[in-house]
């Protein structure tokens, strides 16, 4: 069968199957729409998570990333996982014996005030609309290079979709549907990397394959050895080497650890699961599973890495196999013959290198690269669009709970009925999917830049807050203010400055410390600690009942919600 | 309900549910203190800081700073979290606010 069918086979079946789970699980009370009624268990809830977390980010770009950075690509694989961690220890178990429905809810009632309220929603806002954003135009791409389909119609397409699944059950339906994408995705990640690994090394275990030798025919020795030789005779760094300063590497990885711990739509999955015990025990399993892929990415990268160099590398332009022409088309790989030889020199010096290589392309193109068979190489077209559909919906019951809920039930309409809540999700929920919708077909240039920042803008600004929220008794109003705002202020400042008012001097000697936009919301967050902590200090203290309702949520049980 | 036999962590007794409590959780943070201390270590010692001192150092194919910040610290993430769930379990038990002793007392109230 051709690549084309195979295509439509999967991607049509994975949908059909997301639409009985859709049917099946429809939502009829504000508790079921919110926390799919908090009845999850922890294994499913733990699978729901991991697809939840893991976006069109994890799954189409970030190998890409680490191919191209080498050991530096650490900052991503540590700080996306790492960050579950936090999550387990220090926030998920508390905010679920906390019992409510979102994390504006948290913030507005332990710190007694209706403007942390509104900060949290504004927060929980922009930060889940950029992002989902990103998942719109990933759902884009994959429908535009597999199916052939227009951009602007794949994006209707999975707006389609999303929308059935996610204004019919809510959270309920979101789960559930989430538990079968993650299977599809990691399946469609896992086969590809053991089929190259299996070609390349003769090893099934991607994890242990870049670490051992190449076969005989493609020339023997350690595969990350062979890698570090091809970087640097082209002039890239080895492979296993970082090129980053420590501090940054350091301040990188922190921001995006506290950031993922401070994810509104990560937060909110422990709210589904019945008891403080099911909440840290599906962290565990979240982290198990999203380890699966994550340790798995690497080792693609490394595979990528090498058939790359070993296809292009000094090789005649027109010997390039079909894969290389096709992405040539959708222009994410560009060739430039500077001197006219007739064949590809890519090489780190700028001025004669000839070939440049989108990130994004190379787990989508690695089967093609490898030779791998059609089936493979379309369950990754549907593994792409789980990805992209899971985390999409994820965001878009935050952004809608932020509205009727938080914004509507507890702040301008506190009379309305359970029924006409219910309604103003759903309303919500449809306009949000049409504004994600815009902004993938018509995306902001500086959407995938602004995506990478959230995790620094969430990690100057929730995760202190929420944690000393937890683990301090004497934090109050005016300190949580005070922190938040500082953090975010500050964060959000050092970006605009490098990366939209002066370009020009967004370089290591220009910045503070050598510590790199994407990296500055760990200072932030430190600024957010130190300022809520000071400003605490000479402010009264939260009144008796906040004070009783922190002892309560330290230890389980004590707040039943039914 | 009928007389209960005194026992040392009987936190139904409510003179001793206040201490109780305040034990419990200076318990549950020493704890967070130890986890927190090694994710610490491994992630910003092991696997940045000393990365490239580790990388002299080889297992088969991969240079071991490598492999730490590619690979082993996030095999360590997931052991950490099990390791957090099987300890609290243990402590929970051990102040009776496990499920089975909070549904008893659910019931018996």
């Amino acid at each position: 069968m051709s690549l084309q069918t195979w295509t439509y086979l999967t991607v049509g079946l994975t949908f059909l199957l997301y639409m009985v789970i859709a049917i099946r699980s429809r939502a009829t009370s504000t508790s079921e729409f919110y926390i799919a009624g908090a009845h999850v268990h922890p294994l499913a809830n733990g699978l729901a998570t991991a697809a939840d977390w893991m976006s069109a980010a994890s799954f189409i770009s970030m190998a890409g990333i680490v191919a191209f950075m080498g050991r530096d690509g650490a900052v991503y694989l540590m700080g996306w996982t790492g960050g579950y961690v936090l999550l387990a220890l220090m926030i998920a178990p508390y905010l679920r014996d906390f019992g409510k429905f979102t994390v504006p809810d948290f913030i507005g009632d332990r710190y007694y005030s209706q403007t942390a309220r509104l900060v949290a929603v504004v927060c929980a806002l922009f930060v889940s609309f950029t992002y989902v954003a990103g998942q719109m135009r990933g759902v884009g791409v994959v429908f535009s290079r597999f199916l052939e389909v227009d951009i602007n119609t794949g994006v209707v397409i999975g707006m389609g979709i999303v929308f059935f699944y996610a204004v019919l059950g809510g959270m309920k339906g979101i789960t559930y549907t989430q538990v079968a994408q993650y299977c599809v995705l990691i399946f469609a990640f896992m086969v590809p990397a053991i089929f190259i690994s299996l070609l390349l090394t003769g090893n099934p275990i991607p994890q242990l394959g870049f670490g051992s030798e190449m076969k005989e025919s493609f020339g023997g020795g350690y595969l990350l050895d062979r890698l570090d030789g091809l970087n640097e005779e082209l002039g890239f760094a080895a492979y296993t080497d970082g090129v980053r300063s420590t501090l940054d590497v350091l301040c990188i990885t922190a921001a995006l650890m506290m950031g993922t711990a401070g994810l509104p739509h990560v937060i909110i999955r422990f709210f589904t699961v019945p008891s403080v015990r099911a909440a840290r025990k599906s962290a565990g399993y979240a982290l198990l599973f999203i380890a699966i892929l994550y340790t798995t990415a690497p080792a693609v990268a490394a595979f990528a890495r090498m058939n790359l160099l070993n296809t292009v590398s000094n090789a005649a332009y027109i010997d390039m196999p079909e894969w290389f022409r096709t992405w040539e088309a959708t222009n994410l790989i560009v060739f430039e013959d500077k001197n006219g030889d007739g064949r590809i020199q890519y090489v780190a010096d700028a001025a004669v290198n000839e070939l440049t290589v989108d990130r994004d392309i190379m787990v989508l193109a690695n089967p093609e690269i490898a030779g791998l068979p059609n089936w493979v190489v379309a369950l990754v077209a549907a593994g792409g669009l789980a990805a992209a559909l899971s985390t999409a919906a994820g965001l878009l019951l935050v952004i809608s709970t932020a509205i009727s809920h938080d914004l509507l039930k507890r702040n301008l309409m506190p009379g309305i009925s359970e029924k006409q809540e219910l309604r103003c999700a759903r309303i919500a929920i449809f306009f949000a999917i049409l504004v994600a919708g815009y902004f993938g077909i018509n995306p902001p240039g500086f959407v995938a830049q602004v995506v990478a920042f959230a995790f620094g803008l969430a990690a100057s600004s929730f995760f202190p807050v929420i944690v000393l929220g937890i683990f301090s008794v004497r934090m109050n109003r005016e300190g949580a203010i005070a922190g938040m705002i500082t953090g975010i202020t500050f964060t959000a400042l050092y970006i605009l400055y490098f990366r939209f008012y002066n370009p020009a001097a967004d370089n290591a000697d220009n910045w503070w410390f050598g510590i790199s936009p994407e990296g500055i919301g760990a200072v932030g967050m430190l600024f957010n600690f130190a300022v809520a902590l000071l400003v605490s200090r000479y402010t009264p203290a939260p009144p008796l009942e906040v004070q009783s309702m922190v002892e309560d949520i330290r230890v389980p049980g004590s707040n039943r919600p039914d | 309900m009928a007389v209960r036999p005194f026992r040392k962590n009987n936190i139904n007794a409510t003179g001793d549910k206040m201490a109780n409590k305040k034990q419990y959780w200076r318990d549950n943070i020493r704890l967070l203190w130890i986890l927190l201390g090694l994710w610490t270590f491994v992630s910003f010692f092991v696997s940045i800081i000393f990365a490239d001192g580790l990388n002299e150092v080889r297992i088969g194919g991969f240079r071991l700073g490598f492999w730490f910040a590619q690979q082993g610290a996030i095999y360590f993430y997931v052991v950490l979290i099990f390791v957090y769930i099987w300890l609290m379990d243990k402590l929970d038990a051990r102040y009776e606010v496990d499920e089975e002793s909070l549904h008893r007392r659910h019931e018996e109230n």
